[in-house]
């Protein structure tokens, strides 16, 4: 009896301010598809596109000329073009914990924030993708990684983790694109019975593939969902598990320990919900939706942020540890020299961005405050691109070797096809904003207070 | 004998050239729906659906659906990919490329872990959606009920029972009779324009 009560409380907390009526939510979400584009959209896309084509050209001129054009040599055979793959990969975590994990413990205030989320998961993963695509050198023979029958009856090494790897972001990729168009076809089945132009008609009716709505197609469609989510769970924290074994598995100090695996997957949602956030609130207040993705909302992804964020200052802390504890020289070295060597000023921008300015979030006034919040979480971000960068630069420019020491910089090209990315990201975004409906309208009325068959008895 | 299975053939025929394809009754909202659901399935109707714009909690009880077969089709492939990601393995680096790296055995399964698990997992996800797809009979161009204007309202805040005109109770007249005595407020005859 206490139980079922219990049950009852849960159920009374409010998710959608306003009290929306369905048809409410269907306005509310559609109508951004629907009205006229407005002009800040176009001076966004034009911004963010002309990033895009500038990266385009860079990497055209990378693959003309070579990898030589970036500041990486050996011993620094890993420069940006990994940290940027690192930092890009971990930010698509996110959107898969709010859509696959957090369903699976029945969260369901993430139906408010899923589908942008999501769909940030596929941008960011295909920025990630280009780095490592582009970094091979001869990027026209990049298809030797696939297990394809060939000429030179060669087959790929199983038992290297760059082959792992792309094995993890591939099938994570592909697995994050069939999660979300699921979640869309009765969105867009929505939008195609509102749609006033016969273009319309046909696009949408082409991409809700003939959804009606039936309970006997919701029945599979729920079963579906649910095992997307249970593939998606375990793929998402192998995924960063099997990027940090791109470092565990080398014999450098620095790289060589088995915190990695939890440890980046902690960072990844940590990355991943500063992106979420910092999208979120320009989202829903440029297109209104303050009633959707509520203070609440944002309060909770800033809960989780303080708690992934600690878990990350626990592992920046326990390597320390387990480097003097092992009595390894080249260990205690590696970690002396990333916190007092030359690039201590990345790893103190790290600590101060991951670890410290987090803390602020203990205090609800700050949990709860747009400005900051906003800010905290650019802090967030910044935080663990340097985070990628101290690992893969301090490691690798002091090895074995003291004659071959030397300092890494980026060049232009480095940092032009990093900003680059963050053009491809929002361009990519920008457009998604434009045609795709930024919320799950189905999964949004399932969530309001009339969508529960008993709603009426209780009261 | 012969004369009335004539009359039912022309009664058939008739019922073609005037092509209904069914009923749609609006319900107020989920708890009616949910209702009446029951009592269209404990009226005897088979061939009928429940629309609404989200999944309720409880339909497939009502409606009297069996548990979809998707988990046991995913759980198969599943099975089948993870068997095939380890072969494959296995195959390239014992038998068709045999190549020593750091002294490592040539079937080294630990290492194979990774691969073989992004494999089934790729697999059962496609099965999923592909798997759903074609219960559902998707993707489709058309459907009937698609003739219908009022369903038009299903997936934003409408909530419907449709009975097919093939389920073997079906009749215009007293299904919808019935339809409105269990709380329909909208009755649409579902046919070609």
């Amino acid at each position: 009896m206490t139980t079922n009560t219990e049950t009852l409380e849960l159920q009374k907390e409010i998710l959608i301010e306003g009290n929306p009526s369905f048809a409410d939510v269907t306005e509310k979400v559609s109508t951004i598809t629907e009205a006229k584009t407005p002009r800040l959209w176009y001076v966004a896309i034009a911004i963010s596109s002309s990033l895009m084509v500038m990266m385009f050209v860079l990497i055209a001129y990378l693959v003309w000329e070579g990898i030589g054009i970036w500041g990486v040599s050996i011993p620094v055979g890993w420069g940006w073009a990994i940290v940027n793959f690192v930092f890009w990969v971990g930010i698509g975590h996110a959107g898969t914990l709010i859509s696959a994990i957090l369903f699976l413990f029945r969260q369901r205030w993430r139906t408010s924030i899923n589908r942008f989320a999501e769909a940030m998961t596929l941008f960011a993963v295909i920025c990630a993708l280009i780095f490592p695509g582009i970094h091979v050198g001869r990027i026209w023979v990049a298809y030797w990684m696939a297990p394809l029958p060939n000429q030179m009856l060669m087959w790929p090494n199983f038992r290297s983790p760059l082959l792992w790897d792309i094995f993890a972001v591939g099938t994570y990729f592909t697995v994050s694109v069939l999660f979300w168009y699921t979640g869309l076809i009765p969105d867009l089945a929505a939008l195609r019975d509102r749609a006033k132009n016969r273009l319309r008609k046909i696009v949408l009716g082409l991409f809700s593939l003939g959804w009606y709505g039936g309970n006997r197609q919701w029945q599979h469609y729920e079963i579906a969902y649910l095992l997307l989510a249970g593939l998606s769970t375990p793929l998402v924290l192998s995924v960063h598990s099997v990027v940090s074994t791109d470092f565990a598995t080398s014999v450098l100090p620095g790289w060589h320990t088995t915190i990695f695996p939890p440890y980046f997957v902690a960072g990844a949602i940590f990355s991943g919900f500063a992106m979420v956030s910092t999208l979120a609130i320009i989202v829903r207040k440029i297109y209104g939706l303050e009633n959707y993705i509520t203070i609440n909302h944002l309060e909770k992804m800033n809960k989780i942020m303080m708690v992934t964020g600690m878990m990350v200052g626990y592992a920046y802390g326990y390597e320390f540890f387990i480097a003097w504890y092992s009595g390894n020289l080249y260990e205690r070295f590696a970690f002396m020299n990333r916190a007092f060597g030359p690039y201590a000023w990345a790893y103190w921008t790290m600590i101060s961005c991951n670890v410290i300015i987090p803390q602020l979030f203990w205090f609800k006034k700050i949990r709860r405050s747009i400005p900051l919040m906003f800010t905290i979480a650019i802090f967030i971000n910044i935080g663990m691109w340097f985070e990628r960068f101290v690992i893969v630069v301090s490691t690798l420019s002091r090895d074995f070797l003291p004659s071959s020491w030397a300092y890494y910089s980026p060049t232009i090209f480095d940092i032009g096809t990093f900003v680059g990315s963050f053009g491809l990201f929002f361009t990519l975004f920008l457009i998604f904003l434009r045609f795709v409906p930024i919320i799950a309208i189905s999964e949004v009325k399932g969530v309001l207070p009339q969508a529960d068959a008993h709603h009426e008895q209780q009261h | 004998m012969s004369s009335s299975t004539e009359s039912q053939q022309m009664d058939e025929l008739k019922n073609k050239n005037e092509v209904i394809h069914g009923l749609l009754a609006e319900f107020e909202n989920p708890a009616a729906l949910l209702a009446a659901a029951e009592k269209v399935r404990e009226a005897g109707y088979r061939k009928f659906d429940c629309h609404s714009p989200f999944p309720i909690h409880g339909m497939d009880q009502a409606m009297g659906l069996r548990r979809s077969p998707l988990g046991y089709i995913v759980f198969a492939v599943a099975a089948a990919a993870l068997t095939a990601g380890v072969t494959l393995e296995w195959w390239t680096s014992t038998v068709a490329y045999p190549l020593v790296i750091s002294g490592k055995p040539f079937f080294s399964y630990q290492a194979y872990g990774p691969v073989a698990f992004a494999i089934m997992v790729l697999c059962s996800a496609f099965t999923a959606v592909l798997g759903m797809l074609a219960l559902n009979r998707l993707p489709k161009f058309f459907h009937k009920l698609f003739h219908s204007r009022n369903l038009e309202r299903a997936m934003d805040d409408g909530f419907f029972i449709s009975v097919d005109s093939t389920d073997p109770n079906f009749d215009l007249q007293q299904t919808g009779n019935f339809l409105n005595s269990i709380g329909a407020k909208n009755i649409e005859v579902i046919q070609a324009e």
